[in-house]
């Protein structure tokens, strides 16, 4: 059976219950019953949470074969959590258990190997890569990963799709009785967000930190009553790699004619007038998007109303210089942007919930104007691919991505048209991450190009006199330089599904195939 | 034209190839490493034998280390080992056939 953007869905998933994507809003006005976890009610008499090391806690906990632990991303490439837990777990000989991850990337190697022993079986998350994308790329986790968006994990948390038996929480400061903040510590790391949903549906919940601070730990992030053991450890993560001075504006030309491109599109819409809404992130040409839009706005005299998401300090100064309303945050890219979180008033954190999840009442991103998004590729119907490289393994991250595009009214894809000789507009992406339904304008450093489904916007830009073109055009461009890629050859067997953020399946990854030259 | 002695050409800078000729026998015997192998290693390797027999070269080791380099950066990396496996530094007839 095939979805709405043409990918086979393997007929036994269909057996197994999955549902195809069936479009952005296909599912709008679904309504459906939330599940809640086991409480523990706490010992009136005990005012400690606190237990000597990660092995009391899991002892404590219960921690039995095949149990799902979940883990947050907020430190990045800096977290020493999810290593230093799955070690104890690996010491302690257990086996068959399931990672259900907001993100996790280079800084847990042991994932890959407890993916190769048997450790673990199972995984979901919304970024995978390095050896563990290697590892379920190649086919060694036991069951099939499911990749998901920021939103869909949440939505699949509250549905119960993903149900979790203990989540272990990284936390710059605590209390002894689990008040938890992203701040107050010697290695910060702003917002928690991530994290926030993750103890309101987990049975059981461990924070871990290396700062103990006195009770009550306020403002928190994540608050004590969610919290049933506390565990204090040398050391949370490397603070250098949690948090960089600051994201660092690009140098490359091509970079920045792309931003200038984007922020000519921009203006040219109906949507950017006083107070509009605005996410981006953090790569080359959205940063530099971010800092050329200050001219824009300061030459008509008007300023973003609220921007949402990752924040980055280009975007604080923004709001110091007055040209944002406030900002609601998810998650901060460097020191400038945890310095202001809760330090001025206009910038605060939300949950991933509110930040969002498709199904609740209405989710901030439900509001968005503009999302200013980055591809790895992006064919000829506009889907976009963020999670697979050119040799077909794991190695991205939805994140966000099918989330925000799904639901800001102008979504722009900026991308260079080649990197290397990988063209990054071509005939069909290896994955479908993003459906083509959610993007709206794609701007190049070879032109730009506006989804035909967005007749409305063509009109805009054509009375602004933007050049535009057909996509295909881009696409010939592309390949004139680097020539016909090949496609890529894979096994049978499903590795991985992509969820669409409302529950269905936009693609699966399959295995690769080993590749031999001579082949052909 | 006969592989005199080995050669290299090219960088390991991503966007280039690194390409080593040697004295062989009995034809081309070609190795190609390439992080986009599995969409352009047939086209890396039609170009290095298309380029080998342009040249005139009979028998060689072709050795490809690729970090994604276009295919006109391929052909004068190919040339230049060529070339400098027989000593011609000056005058070099680019893209020309059989010297």
């Amino acid at each position: 059976m095939k979805n709405s953007v043409g990918r086979e869905i393997p007929r036994e998933l269909i057996e197994q219950g999955w549902q195809p994507y069936q479009g952005k809003d296909a599912y709008n006005g679904t309504e459906f019953q939330k599940v809640g976890p086991k409480i523990k009610v706490a010992d009136q008499g005990s005012e400690e949470k606190v237990l000597n090391s990660i092995e009391e806690a899991i002892r404590a906990c219960g921690l039995k074969d095949g149990m799902t632990l979940s883990f947050h991303h907020h430190f990045r490439d800096g977290d020493y959590i999810v290593e230093t837990v799955m070690r104890e777990i690996v010491r302690l000989g257990f086996r068959d258990m399931k990672l259900a991850c907001s993100s996790i990337g280079s800084a847990a190697p042991i994932v890959a190997d407890c993916i190769e022993t048997g450790v673990v079986t199972g995984l979901t998350t919304s970024g995978i890569r390095d050896r563990i994308g290697e590892a379920v790329s190649h086919g060694k986790l036991k069951d099939i990963a499911i990749l998901r968006t920021h939103g869909g994990r949440i939505r699949a948390i509250e549905q119960g799709k993903i149900h979790i038996d203990v989540a272990f929480v990284g936390a710059p400061s605590c209390d002894a009785y689990g008040n938890a903040s992203g701040k107050g510590g010697k290695s910060n790391c702003g917002s928690l967000s991530y994290a926030e949903i993750d103890v309101m549906y987990a049975d059981q919940v461990v924070v871990i930190t290396d700062t103990l601070v006195p009770f009550p730990n306020k403002p928190s992030h994540i608050e004590g009553i969610y919290v049933d053991y506390v565990v204090e450890v040398n050391e949370i993560g490397n603070p250098k790699k949690i948090a960089s001075a600051a994201a660092r504006m690009t140098t490359n030309p091509k970079d920045l004619m792309i931003a200038e491109d984007c922020v000519r599109v921009m203006r040219a819409l109906p949507y950017f007038v006083d107070g509009f809404s605005f996410q981006t992130g953090v790569g080359g040409p959205s940063i530099a998007t971010t800092i050329f839009l200050r001219e824009h706005l300061k030459e008509l005299g008007i300023k973003i109303g609220w921007i949402v998401g990752g924040v980055s300090t280009h975007m604080v100064n923004l709001m110091k210089e007055g040209l944002v309303g406030c900002i609601a945050d998810v998650q901060d890219f460097d020191l400038g942007a945890i310095e202001s979180l809760g330090t001025d008033p206009r910038h605060f954190d939300i949950s991933v919930s509110e930040y969002a999840n498709p199904f609740n009442k209405g989710a901030f991103i439900n509001k968005l104007d503009f999302v200013i998004l980055s591809a790895l590729e992006i064919d000829t119907d506009f889907n976009v691919n963020v999670l697979t490289g050119s040799d077909g393994v794991l190695r991205g991250a939805a994140g966000g991505h099918p989330d925000t595009a799904a639901c800001a009214k102008c979504c722009i894809i900026v991308t260079p048209l080649v990197r290397g000789r990988i063209p990054t507009v071509c005939d069909r992406v290896v994955t479908v991450t993003t459906a083509g339904d959610s993007i709206d304008v794609l701007v190049t450093d070879h032109g730009i190009a506006v989804n035909p489904l967005r007749q409305d916007l063509i009109k805009h830009l054509n009375a602004a006199g933007i050049e535009h073109v057909d996509i295909h055009t881009l696409r010939d461009k592309a390949y004139s330089i680097v020539g016909q890629p090949d496609d890529i050859q894979f096994e049978d067997r499903v590795v991985a599904i992509v969820e669409a953020r409302d529950g269905t399946v936009m693609d699966v990854v399959r295995q690769v195939k080993p590749f031999s030259i001579s082949e052909d | 034209m006969r592989i005199e002695h080995k050669a290299m050409a090219g960088t390991l800078e991503s966007s280039d190839v690194m390409v080593t000729v040697e004295p062989a026998e009995q034809g081309i015997q070609l190795s190609i490493t390439s992080p986009v192998i599995r969409q352009f290693g047939r086209a890396i390797k039609q170009t290095a034998l298309e380029t080998m027999e342009r040249l005139g070269v009979i028998d060689a080791k072709v050795t490809i280390v690729d970090q994604g380099a276009l295919d006109c950066t391929l052909k004068a990396r190919l040339e230049s080992a060529v070339y400098r496996s027989v000593g011609i530094t000056e005058n070099i007839p680019w893209g020309r056939d059989n010297v």
